[in-house]
């Protein structure tokens, strides 16, 4: 089930991800630094402060490219600071990062894509005009472009309301078409399901299942981890800033605290919410 | 492994993003400012009948005759620009906040001096049309009337205009990672603005009434522009990326 | 460390004693003024102190936007600090000497003017420090130094044309206009041991500075190593 192999264009993949067989995109990167990216990303020794509570205490890691991690770990432990600090949003108080092979994310940012816990939209466009906005941010003027990318989240690219009336389920998968829309090889989430109504959260789990078969690498940071075990391939345990346990998949003592005798697996209990009166009126 | 090597080249050649163009990312980024204001209309209302309030209001204080009125006049337009303009900048960043959209222009490619730059420009759209209401106002309540020609107020208004706006999108960028917001702005901004309203008021005094030549007070304000711009675009990206 | 520094104290407190001789009793009696003027001897030095002050927090700021330097900021914040101290100085002893020369309490004196127009900048430079949130104090603050002295060369040239064309009573020359040498061997007295005063301070001021970041550092540090014993 987890086993990369690439997948490109399938037509039996009930996401579809238009174009994918495309090798002439434009944007093909020479193949200088294709040696460093062994790892997609390599942690070393990194802290973080703020003020005086330390919420990163010294990760060392290595991340192989084209695989599905997850972190998981208590509120607090550190979860998101790891992932913004990755992303180049915070800088580490110590230790050092490298993403893509670079100790500046800045040089690598047409190749990485992030959804935030917030949103990271304008609520007073549609969902087109928000794309089409931060699509140019990444030099990409087509039209078409944007369109593929909310249609490959399940949405209508038609639709002209107002991102701020959606609901929390369509709201996280524009923000995801957001994040995907410049088709990076690396991209971060965090907590993409929050709030999220079941079908729109399989969904988005096929979607980056999806993804990663295409050779991306993929961070996804989550309180609930049964909804994405099906597609993961390593899960990353921190407690109190600090790396506990790395394992394959998602082992059943990490999907469900209440089972598991061992104190070092402190994960919250999946909450899976099922809301009956949702739904995609407009896919 | 080899499947994973082919895999990620593949990938690779998908990436489609690219750095984008300077002045492409600034109009998107001014268009889509507009196109919101437009939409939401919030700051914009209320921003225009603050603004008929402070001349209503100074109308009140300042009862002068027509002579007076014309030495006067230039101070009293350009502070109550000012206090309309402050109000205005507060709201500048506020949007970016919001859903905390700034990280998604951090994380891009896109240089942050176009944001900056359509963020000034669009401030300056939006203190003009301020002005456009305020000015013909103080010429009915002052019975104004300029004894120098009208293209040098003209002139004198912009380069004046573009010295409020410009530093004050910088601080307003400052002032939200402050505790006290609203008050930190003005009390960034005015101290370094002394010198620029000293000039507009100077410049447009003596256009007014002809007693000096505004050549100096132009010049000045030229140079304060011209400086502060490039300070304001070479310092955005360091405020920018402070988290 | 602490020898140089109680030896440079020594030498400060004799240079003030001296300049304060030079100032009170050496220097001849202005003719108009009086023996009023020979407030002059602290108003001058003063104002040329402050600038030098200000003029190494643009670059301490400046060294700190490079290389994020904690040092860097500790002078930016020591040089500020003693700055807007030089600063009111000159702004009270304007109008000390004002008020029974001329009657009035405030002239719009150029060096007085420009002196306040500074003093408001660099207090803002400090509220900026004490409002702002968290890490990025330094940063943020850095960014308003410089352009606090970049605007400096604007105000000085703004109000002497200002001073042209609305002409005031001037208090006190320094622009070549009637010291005598003999005035101005007090006023270099007072300048130099004005200047090490000022170096005294800056230096505690930045030694306290550091001396806190060091702390908030060992803080941090501390709560790391806390999670070990778990």
């Amino acid at each position: 089930m987890n086993d990369p192999t690439p997948n490109l264009g399938s037509a039996n993949s009930p996401v579809n991800w238009p174009g994918s067989s495309s090798a002439n995109s434009a944007g093909d990167s020479p193949t200088a630094g294709e040696a460093g990216e062994n790892t997609a990303v390599s942690l070393r020794d990194v802290v973080r402060h703020f003020g005086r509570f330390a919420a990163l205490r010294g990760i060392t890691a290595d991340f192989a490219p084209g695989r599905l991690y997850v972190l998981l770990g208590e509120n607090g432990a550190g979860k998101s600071t790891l992932l913004r600090v990755i992303a180049g949003l915070l800088a580490p108080s110590r230790g050092s990062v490298r993403v893509l092979g670079s100790p500046d994310i800045r040089s690598v940012a047409t190749r990485f894509g992030y959804m935030g816990h917030a949103p990271l939209l304008y609520d007073e466009m549609s969902a087109i005009e928000n794309l089409e906005y931060f699509a140019a941010l990444y030099g990409i003027t087509e039209r078409a472009r944007c369109e593929q990318a909310i249609r490959t989240v399940g949405l209508e690219p038609a639709l002209q309301r107002r991102v701020g009336q959606y609901s929390q389920g369509m709201r996280q998968r524009i923000s995801l078409a957001r994040a995907i829309v410049h088709r990076p090889e690396l991209l971060f989430l965090d907590e993409p399901f929050s709030n999220v109504d079941v079908r729109s959260a399989r969904q988005m789990t096929q979607l980056l299942g999806h993804m990663r078969d295409q050779g991306r690498t993929i961070f996804v940071v989550t309180h609930q981890a049964a909804i994405v075990e099906p597609v993961a391939d390593e899960c990353i345990v921190l407690d109190q800033g600090r790396l506990v346990a790395r394992e394959q998949g998602i082992p059943a003592r990490l999907l469900n605290p209440y089972l598991a005798g061992e104190p070092a697996a402190k994960v919250a209990a999946p909450q899976i919410e099922a809301q009956p009166g949702e739904r995609e009126a407009e896919s | 492994m080899t499947t994973e090597a082919m895999s990620t080249k593949a990938t690779r050649t998908e990436a489609i993003g690219t750095a984008p163009g300077f002045w492409s990312i600034a109009r998107r980024s001014l268009v889509k400012d507009l196109r919101l204001e437009w939409r939401s209309k919030d700051a914009i209302n209320s921003m225009l009948f603050f603004a008929l309030l402070v001349v209503v209001i100074f109308s009140f204080g300042f009862d002068p005759t027509a002579e007076e009125s014309r030495k006067i006049a230039g101070g009293l337009l350009w502070v109550a620009i000012l206090f309309a303009t402050v109000v205005a900048l507060g709201q500048t960043w506020t949007r970016e906040l919001r859903n905390q959209v700034l990280d998604a222009y951090r994380l891009s490619p896109a240089p942050p001096q176009a944001l900056f730059l359509a963020k000034a420009v669009g401030n300056f759209i939006f203190v003009s049309i301020l002005e456009v209401l305020m000015v013909p106002l103080f010429v009915v309540f002052y019975n104004l009337r300029s004894v120098g020609p009208l293209w040098q107020l003209l002139v004198v208004g912009l380069l004046a205009t573009w010295a409020l706006v410009v530093n004050g999108t910088f601080f307003a960028a400052l002032s939200i990672r402050t505790r006290s917001r609203e008050i930190m702005l003005p009390l960034i901004l005015f101290p370094i603005s002394i010198p620029a309203l000293l000039a507009m008021v100077d410049a447009t005094t003596s256009i007014l009434t002809g007693d000096n030549s505004p050549i100096f007070w132009i010049r000045l304000l030229a140079v304060y522009d011209l400086v502060f711009t490039a300070v304001s675009l070479i310092l955005f990206e360091v405020v920018l990326s402070a988290e | 460390m602490k020898t140089i520094f109680r030896i440079l104290a020594v030498i400060t407190a004799a240079l003030l004693a001296y300049g304060f001789v030079q100032a009170i009793f050496i220097a001849p009696t202005e003719a108009t003024m009086g023996d009023v003027q020979r407030i002059f001897y602290y108003h001058l030095p003063s104002a040329w102190v402050a600038f030098l002050l200000f003029f190494v927090n643009f670059l301490a700021s400046s060294w700190y936007l490079i290389r994020r330097s904690p040092r860097a900021d500790a002078l930016a914040l020591a040089s500020a600090e003693v700055g807007v101290s030089f600063c009111t100085i000159v702004l009270l002893t304007g109008p000390i000497w004002a008020r029974p020369v001329w009657g009035i309490w405030w002239t719009w004196d150029a060096r007085l003017t420009s002196t306040l127009v500074l003093w408001l900048i660099y207090v803002s430079y400090l509220m900026l420090r004490h409002y702002a949130t968290g890490g990025q104090i330094p940063v943020l603050a850095a960014t308003l130094g410089i352009f606090g002295f970049v605007d400096v060369p604007i105000v000085y040239m703004a109000i002497r044309w200002f001073r042209t064309q609305h002409p005031q009573p001037v208090i006190g020359g320094g622009e070549g206009s009637g010291l005598a040498p003999a005035m101005w061997v007090a006023v270099l007295w007072n300048l130099l041991a004005f200047a090490m005063l000022a170096l005294l301070f800056v230096w505690l001021r930045y030694l306290q500075a550091l001396a806190e970041h060091s702390l908030e550092e060992e803080h941090a540090q501390a709560s790391l190593e806390m999670g070990e014993a778990r």
